[in-house]
């Protein structure tokens, strides 16, 4: 019973890496910019949404809807600040940018808020429970965060396919030689698919510090679950990510009920292993549109 | 219908064309003379300034071989901790557990640094770009856990450096610095060495376009392989020069990403895809760390932002400045036409 109790925790838990991983994807998918910054970004969003919280005592899911937009515009700023002139250098330019960013970002929260473990208190959501069996329940809060990955997900992938400007972030990977000359200026593309990219990581970043704590260097973390998300759920596929996700989370609730310190490298040894014998993920691009 | 000749190519046999310049022959002759005059710091300066020009080294070393993977071999690491970690564990154990003289051990960690870098190799190719990137950096992670359960190297309480201990602490250090003198002379001639050779003609190649360098007979995998290995090899010598240096190892200083950070930084400050900018970029990060280290967390923000701008404005890094785009050569691995053939 535990370990059914372990998978469904892990399966929930990999709703937040696919949440995390969706802007991962979506940028790398566009531009082909691994945002090293991407993990430092996420706590960024937890961290404005806990000074919003401590500054107005509004609940952390009204934060959210500050926050976002403020991820958003910040996601703007970067693309026309860095990763446009950084696209233009080629090379090792972004990915040289992104970790420099990352590195700076996450100095920077050291300084400003500490070491210190955070956490972006629910109140009584925080312990609210659906009980299934005697052994078994799920926690409101993660199955809220579960769902908010689905529907990031589903979102991102009706956008991509119907919206006009999903359409043009589609033409603009793949082919950014021809998409200028239909009228459409890629880089402010660019910057719109970076804004949405980070919205997400604005909602995933505040789900994190709803769940969890979170101190400054918890970044480097979660740019490395969301990657192994991506990776084992196959580039390029945003349903993957999610499936990807969920496989993460329950290798490493597995491991974490083998033993509390064997969670993460579980996690890690699974990657590995998808990363060995079936590279391509598991829902590789050719499945999904 | 005219019908062309295919144009035949015929060698020109007046053209000159040299690799060494002025500038490259008084950066020999400078550089012998630093060679010539280092070994003899021991008996002149303390011992604090050995050991910080150990940390030099260290830093010169790791910058390099970093180059040598990103700058010219085009793959960006974050996991070369992962080899810095393994050298400095396996000279403790070489030298403490199995007895082996110190100086015997640091050629063995070398070596298996190396060895874990090859089978890794196969794992981490599976990936390119930057999720080959944070993929070594998974791979430094997962060394640095099974490490931790690990209880003959220590755990997470680590292991100390005792080869040395039956030496005089003036005698240690210098034991250490001359040893470090060697090493990093090493790691840069072996880079040197490397970019003159045809796997470094290979490489440019490479970077300029890996579909037509393939196309042209470069083995593109395997020279990869190569450069990935000689530079896990020498990360592994870093991490041997600060286990020597440091006398202490445990996982999560000698597996920290900060390892990668100051490479990094380090060869992008300094000017990526060269031999000397790494060389010049760990002086100029030494300095900046020592005057910024009352700033605490702001000296990483400052060096931060330095190499985002180099990044975005100045892609040949200081010593693009300092060489006037190229015209400078301390390590010539090019060729220069000193006289066009005349027209036939």
């Amino acid at each position: 019973m535990q370990w059914i109790n372990a998978i469904i925790q892990g399966v929930l838990l990999g709703g937040l890496y696919a949440l995390l991983a969706a802007g991962l994807s979506l940028m790398f998918g566009v531009m082909r910019i691994v945002n090293l910054a991407h993990g430092a970004l996420a706590i960024l969003a937890a961290y404005i949404g806990l000074v919003i919280v401590q500054g107005t005592g509004v609940s952390p899911f009204i934060a959210m809807v500050a926050v976002v937009p403020i991820m958003a515009g910040i996601g703007y700023v970067l693309q026309w600040g860095i990763f446009n002139r950084a696209l233009r250098m080629g090379g090792l330019a972004p990915l040289l940018g992104a970790f420099g960013l990352a590195v700076v970002l996450t100095q920077l929260m050291q300084l400003k808020f500490t070491t210190d473990s955070q956490s972006l208190q629910t109140g009584s959501l925080s312990i609210a429970s659906i009980r299934i069996t005697e052994q078994i329940s799920i926690g409101v809060l993660p199955l809220i965060t579960f769902a908010a990955g689905v529907i990031v997900i589903f979102g991102l992938q009706m956008f991509l396919s119907k919206a006009p400007l999903g359409r043009a972030m589609r033409a603009a990977s793949d082919d950014s030689e021809t998409v200028p000359l239909m009228g459409i200026d890629n880089r402010q593309v660019y910057a719109l698919s970076t804004a949405i990219a980070l919205g997400t990581v604005g909602i995933a970043g505040m789900f994190l510090g709803m769940r969890g704590n979170f101190d400054p260097n918890y970044g480097q973390a979660m740019l490395i679950f969301a990657f192994e998300a991506v990776i084992i759920g196959g580039l390029g596929s945003l349903w993957g990510t999610l499936a990807g996700g969920m496989v993460l989370g329950v290798a490493q609730a597995l491991g974490s009920q083998m033993n509390p310190s064997y969670g993460v490298l579980v996690g890690n040894l699974v990657f590995l292993l998808i990363l060995a014998f079936r590279p391509t993920g598991l829902l590789p691009k050719a499945v999904t549109t | 219908m005219t019908i062309d000749t295919p144009a035949v190519h015929v060698p020109r046999p007046h053209a000159k064309v040299r690799r060494a310049t002025k500038s490259s022959w008084a950066g020999l002759a400078v550089i012998v003379v630093l060679l010539l005059a280092a070994p003899a710091v021991p008996y002149v300066l303390d011992k604090g300034v050995q050991g910080s020009l150990v940390t030099l080294f260290s830093l010169i070393v790791m910058a390099t071989m970093w180059n040598l993977l990103a700058g010219y071999g085009g793959m960006l690491s974050i996991g070369q901790q992962a080899y810095v970690g393994i050298g400095a564990y396996a000279l403790v154990y070489i030298s403490d557990t199995i007895g082996l003289d110190p100086f015997m051990a640091v050629p063995l960690a070398v070596v298996i640094a190396g060895l874990f870098a090859y089978p890794i190799s196969f794992l981490a190719f599976r990936l390119s770009g930057g999720y080959f990137a944070i993929g070594t950096w998974v791979i430094a992670v997962v060394l640095m856990q099974i490490t931790l359960q690990i209880p003959a190297l220590g755990g997470g309480i680590g292991v100390t450096f005792t080869g040395f201990s039956d030496l005089t602490p003036g005698r240690r250090i210098a034991y250490v610095y001359w040893l470090s003198l060697v090493g990093v002379a090493l790691a840069v001639a072996v880079t040197y060495w490397i970019m003159r050779s045809r796997l470094g003609l290979g490489f440019t190649a490479i970077r300029d376009d890996e579909t037509a360098a393939a196309s042209l007979g470069v083995r593109v995998t395997r020279s990869k392989r190569f450069v990935f290995v000689v530079a896990a090899m020498g990360s592994g010598l870093a991490g041997a020069m600060i286990a020597a240096n440091t006398l202490r190892v445990q996982p999560d200083s000698i597996f920290s990403v900060n390892y990668a950070v100051f490479m990094i930084f380090i060869v992008v400050i300094g000017g990526i895809g060269t031999i000397e900018g790494p060389i010049l970029g760990a002086i100029v990060f030494f300095a900046l760390q020592q005057w910024l280290s009352d700033l605490g967390a702001w000296y990483l923000v400052i060096l931060g932002v330095i190499a985002i701008v180099i990044t975005l404005f100045l892609p040949r890094g200081l010593w693009g400045l300092v060489s006037g785009d190229g015209r400078i050569r301390l390590f010539p691995v090019g060729y220069r036409l000193v006289r066009a053939a005349p027209e036939p």
